[in-house]
């Protein structure tokens, strides 16, 4: 195996086996507060995937330049300034649905697992490599949400991309699919998300024990 | 590796040019979103006004004086709350308080109440809220018909006493679940019906007086 294609490997290793919320069980308050419906889901995943790649590549492009000390605080800066700007862009183009992720898009700022992505990765890679990495992590993050938003919208609801005319548009109205099932109102509500994340993680764990797995790349517990 | 970090000098010019760069990506995408998300809460307010007005007058072309009321113990709020006032060629034909319940469950409800000339509620609706989903969420009109049961009623059917939840020995069902959330919007009907009730006259004069002025001043 080349050194590249290890190297790549381990820069997508986020999106599936060192998966933030899956395997890392960081994130997990936004995850389990938002995702009644997909669409709540994809777009505060959407939201954090687009915050942890422009963060991380920054930091990264600044490690020569900052001491080690200097860091966490410019890392902070950056978040915080990205969160604010994705924060007024959200309530000006999607208003409603700014509306129901209400606090978990200011909260953004304070997700350690982007953090640490932001701190850990960015501060040791090479641009490109944490750019991929980011990448990874962000959509291995947006992969729970959806996951997660599905199950407890299919379960809870009986419906799958309702308010998807908040995110995509009006015409997008149609693609709303009643499924005629579900109506079990606990998946919507707070101890749902447990039930689901739990049922995720059997599942994810259920994939992966198969394989075998090197047990010391397992995430950066915080 | 940690040696080949910059050294303080460069870290201080790095930090400070990034949180100048900073302040102003945050203030041009204020100065960007603001006027839309400004917009965004008018199109959202004026949408709905038709919904808690009388069917017979929706969708009809009637003029629309907005005056901001302040009156913390009947409109919930402590600042200026938007009340519009629909008239047609100068008749009142009906009045939406921009109403908000302050004792909902976690916050804050706002509500739209459409209120007629001669004191009716014509339709109330929850314009923002944050109640629990799944229980108090039922006072948004796209998840129950629990709103409508205000339709029709004025302080004198029930009584004033009776402008209670159930639990509260008064007339109005409560969503089971969700007391707190009931008895927050059932108050704050009553309360700006009463406010209607006390400011009637007030409020059509000021009005009047606004469409006048408007008048007199071409655009």
């Amino acid at each position: 195996m080349t050194p590249t294609t290890s190297s790549f490997r381990e820069a997508i290793a986020p999106l599936w086996r060192d998966n933030l919320a899956l395997a890392q069980l960081l994130g997990l308050c936004p995850l389990l507060a938002v995702t009644t419906t997909v669409v709540n889901g994809v777009a505060l995943g959407l939201a954090s995937a687009a915050v942890v790649v422009i963060a991380s590549t920054a930091m990264s492009a600044l490690k020569r330049a900052l001491k080690p000390a200097a860091r966490l605080p410019v890392a902070l800066l950056i978040l915080a300034t990205l969160v604010t700007v994705v924060d007024l862009f959200s309530e000006a183009l999607f208003y409603d649905l700014h509306g129901k992720l209400g606090i978990f898009i200011p909260l953004i700022v304070v997700n350690s697992g982007l953090l640490a992505h932001a701190e850990n990765v960015a501060s040791r890679r090479s641009v490109g490599f944490t750019l991929l990495s980011a990448l990874a992590t962000g959509f291995g993050f947006l992969l729970a949400f959806v996951a997660l938003g599905a199950f407890r919208e299919i379960v809870g609801h009986g419906t799958l991309l309702s308010d998807i005319e908040l995110l995509a548009g009006e015409s997008y109205r149609g693609m709303r699919l009643d499924l005629g099932v579900g109506g079990v109102l606990v998946a919507i509500l707070p101890p749902g998300a447990f039930f689901g994340l739990g049922l995720l993680l059997a599942l994810r764990n259920r994939l992966t024990a198969t394989k075998p797995q090197d047990r010391s790349s397992s995430g950066t517990p915080r | 590796m940690a040696s080949a970090n910059g050294n303080w000098a460069l870290t201080a010019v790095a930090a400070a040019a990034l949180a100048a760069a900073a302040l102003y990506a945050a203030r041009a995408a204020y100065d960007w979103s603001d006027e839309r998300i400004a917009a965004n809460e008018r199109a959202r307010v004026v949408a709905r006004l038709n919904s808690v007005l009388e069917p017979a007058l929706r969708g009809r072309d009637l003029t629309t004086t907005l005056l901001g009321i302040t009156d913390a113990e009947h409109l919930g709020s402590d600042g200026p709350v938007d009340v519009f006032v629909l008239t047609d060629r100068g008749a009142p034909m009906a009045t939406v308080f921009a109403t908000v319940a302050p004792h909902g469950y976690n916050a804050a409800i706002d509500l739209l109440i459409g209120v007629a000339p001669i004191g009716t509620v014509t339709g109330v609706r929850v314009v923002r809220h944050r109640e629990t989903q799944g229980l108090g969420d039922a006072i948004d009109i796209a998840r129950s018909d629990w709103m409508l049961q205000f339709d029709g009623k004025a302080l004198t059917s029930p009584p004033p006493e009776l402008w209670a939840i159930e639990q509260d020995e008064g007339e109005f069902d409560a969503i089971s679940g969700a007391t707190v959330t009931s008895r927050a919007v059932v108050a704050a009907v009553k309360n700006t019906l009463l406010y209607f009730e006390q400011h009637r006259d007030e409020l059509y004069a000021r009005a009047a007086e606004a469409a006048n002025a408007g008048r007199a001043s071409p655009p």
